[in-house]
């Protein structure tokens, strides 16, 4: 009985304590040890047509690289991986799970299988004894250029360097990974972990330029005239949208990006003395949009009375990680709206007004909105405002080239052939640049994707 | 080697110059345009406008004043040394007029700015008038440099050691009230200099053009740190400038949001020194 009770149960991975997260980055979810990874992959039921396989974005073969677990061969379970993912260690902690192999999962009495987990754990094994880097193709003379150094960006580099081509990352940062550096904090993914996995990626034979602006720096043009054979547009989606409600530029308010920017980036949280970039949050904190969720977690590390998120209908993010805000004591007010923000006479903000949000009539799709509830408007006390919206692509690359790469003017998101990913001749975008801002592993499966359409095209041409 | 030093000069106390060796921004750099560097590794990002490139040479100028721990470290660098990041060029490029009477005016750094907009104006045929102010005598740079590409220069300091006693922005209004005409006035300095100039300019309704120096983080758009209202509506000074129309621009809220880490910048620097006396 007991046993059966073990195996219905995910073997729970341990974390740093409440209190500890509160002091300090460091990583929450600490992984599984041997023993835990291997009680965990003997729940599988090695499924003969696995569902989990099919969910997975990137279609790895899940139940083979758990059996690798099984038999103690770690490495080999990280190379079965990495034959169609270049990032395990950072999937296995930032993919949502819950929504893509783990739904698929038939264990059906039980738990899920911690697919996540598992992927981590042969990941980070393979980074700690030492990534075998696979023999790539002999050289084809072709190079690629690579915009934008994100999980789209360095996916497309990997597989065209696998295949022979010469590829060059060019990123505006001063610092390659993209939203796994500026975007998602040292609490979910250390940004030790993304630097390893960015030096497999050079060990393929693939160079990383940073600090240079496509758009600015160099143009598209630029690029074909130094000789490159095609270029991938994956600059993701960056740019804040602000909510066009008065008082938005206060002083203590703050877009997502620019508070995540100080910190991921700039280090802000190492203030005064291993960082010198500021950030100034304290007293309450207002966090205003449903992607809200790491700015919240963050602002509590940095010592602030209370964090909360208004947003509409739900938090955007992984389960877990959204549990683990809420025991850190991440507030949550749903079914809100802010209509304005109000400073004080020196214009730092001090007051966020905000609305009621109630189910108004379904239309004809039999959708219901959400509606402003009259005379349900509150104001909340905030000496820090985060405004938590959707991101945008930046049309810097694609609108400073004379080659004709079309915009959607209400996203912003690059027009492409949605066969090949190609977005002008011999140039193709992916990832969030091309769906809007999404996941990881949508980047990783596009970056796949557009590095065999620029293959057949550089192969042609 | 990329980003190295090759030349440097003190212009005014704490106030320098460095020739950097930078082939690809001098390559694509614009009037008006700025870049990004970082001094270290745990360096701040710092936006400072070009003021001098050559293609062929490929190096570009930068001035600077050494107002916090950041500018202090990159005041430290010498001849030979690397500049850890720098990026750019950045924003849009300044609108060069033609054909008009324009008014170009600098105080304090930005004197460095105004010189470099002075100095397309006038190649472009403009007549220039210049006015460059600063404290005391000492902190005027440019002088000569103006002298050439302006057709009157005025100078101004507070204390009346060099040029006429007072504030540019007297200057300003006294030319106009004895009825000198512009067709357009561009100033750059500190917020309250630019605040002053556009409003001695609005009655008159001259074209007026600041170009302001807003705090940054990554300069191309992603993270609104330099939003400033104009017209009424959000801009990203990184992007959608540094040049705004003067008569659109919220100056109290510019000035606000310039100042907003004070006290953080005050607290490196007193860290800092305190680090170079136990030293």
């Amino acid at each position: 009985m007991q046993k059966l009770e073990v195996r219905l149960k995910q073997v729970s991975m341990p974390e740093l304590p409440v209190e500890e997260r509160l002091r300090t980055f460091n990583e929450v979810a600490l992984g599984y040890s041997e023993e835990q990874a291997l009680a965990e992959a003997a729940r599988c039921l090695q499924c003969t047509r696995p569902l989990c396989v099919e969910m997975c974005p990137l279609h790895i073969d899940i139940p083979e690289f758990i059996k690798l677990i099984r038999l103690g061969n770690y490495t080999e379970a990280a190379e079965k991986i990495r034959q169609k993912n270049c990032m395990p260690s950072v999937c296995g902690r930032v993919c949502p799970q819950e929504a893509l192999c783990a739904m698929g999962c038939k264990n059906t009495i039980g738990d899920p299988i911690n697919i996540g987990a598992l992927e981590r754990f042969v990941a980070d094994w393979e980074l700690e004894t030492g990534v075998r880097v696979p023999e790539v193709a002999p050289s084809t003379g072709k190079s690629v250029a690579v915009v934008g150094s994100g999980p789209a960006g360095l996916t497309v580099a990997t597989e065209l360097a696998k295949m022979g081509h010469h590829a060059v990352v060019f990123e505006a940062l001063h610092e390659p990974g993209g939203v796994l550096i500026y975007g998602i904090p040292e609490f979910r993914l250390p940004k030790r972990v993304v630097k390893q996995e960015i030096d497999y990626v050079k060990k393929l034979g693939v160079e990383i330029k940073t600090n240079i602006i496509v758009g600015k720096t160099l143009t598209i043009d630029d690029l074909f005239d130094e000789g490159f054979n095609a270029v991938f547009i994956g600059t993701g989606a960056g740019l804040p949208k602000l909510l066009g409600i008065p008082g938005e530029s206060l002083c203590g308010v703050y877009s997502l990006n620019e508070f995540l920017l100080r910190i991921n980036l700039m280090k802000a949280n190492l203030f005064p003395y291993k960082s010198k970039t500021p950030i100034k949050v304290r007293g309450r904190v207002a966090i205003l949009g449903a992607r809200g969720m790491d700015a919240a977690r963050a602002a509590l590390r940095l010592g602030v009375d209370e964090a909360c998120i208004f947003y509409q209908r739900k938090v955007v993010g992984r389960a877990d990680d959204i549990r683990r805000g809420l025991e850190e004591g991440v507030k949550l007010y749903p079914s809100t709206k802010p209509i304005r923000l109000i400073g004080d006479e020196k214009r730092w903000v001090k007051l966020v007004e905000l609305v009621k949000l109630k189910p108004g009539q379904p239309d004809r799709t039999g959708k219901v909105k959400l509606i402003p509830e009259p005379g349900s408007e509150f104001l909340y006390s905030a000496e820090t405002v985060i405004i938590a919206t959707e991101h945008i692509p930046n049309t810097i690359v694609a609108a400073n080239t004379t080659r004709n790469i079309k915009i959607a003017k209400k996203n912003k998101t690059i027009i492409v052939n949605q066969e090949n990913l190609e977005a002008a001749n011999g140039i193709f975008a992916g990832g969030d640049v091309v769906s809007g801002a999404a996941s990881v592993i949508k980047a990783i499966e596009a970056g796949k994707r557009a590095a065999q359409s620029i293959n057949a095209y550089i192969t042609k041409h | 080697m990329e980003n190295e030093i090759i030349f440097k000069e003190e212009l005014a106390p704490e106030v320098k110059l460095i020739k950097v060796r930078a082939p690809l921004i001098a390559r694509k750099a614009k009037t008006g345009q700025f870049v990004i560097l970082r001094v270290n590794e745990d360096g701040e990002r710092i936006p400072l406008t070009l003021i001098d490139w050559d293609p062929k040479d490929g190096t570009i100028t930068l001035v600077f004043k050494e107002a916090g721990a950041s500018t202090k470290e990159l005041g430290n660098l010498e001849v030979g040394d690397v500049i850890h990041d720098l990026v750019g060029p950045l924003g849009k490029p300044s609108e060069i007029p033609l054909h008009s009477k324009v008014c170009v005016i600098g105080r304090g750094v930005a004197i460095a700015a105004a010189y470099e907009r002075a100095k397309k104006m006038k190649e472009a045929g403009n007549n220039v008038t210049a006015i460059i102010s600063a404290r005391t005598a000492e902190q005027l740079i440019f002088k000569d440099q103006f002298r050439k590409v302006s057709d009157k220069l005025y100078i101004v300091t507070d204390d009346g050691s060099d040029g006429v006693k007072g504030y540019a922005n007297d200057l300003l209004r006294s030319l106009l009230e004895s009825g000198e005409r512009f067709d357009l006035v561009y100033a750059v300095g500190a917020a309250t200099l630019m605040k002053s100039i556009s409003e001695t300019t609005k009655p008159h309704k001259i074209k007026t053009i600041v170009s302001l120096n807003s705090l940054m983080v990554d300069g191309t758009g992603m993270c609104g740190c330099c939003r400033v209202t104009v017209a009424g509506k959000p801009m990203f000074t990184c992007v959608d400038g540094p040049d705004f129309d003067a008569h659109l621009v919220d100056f109290d809220e510019f000035r606000a949001r310039i100042h907003m880490y004070n006290e953080e910048e005050k607290l490196v620097l007193k860290i800092a020194e305190e680090c170079r006396c136990r030293s």
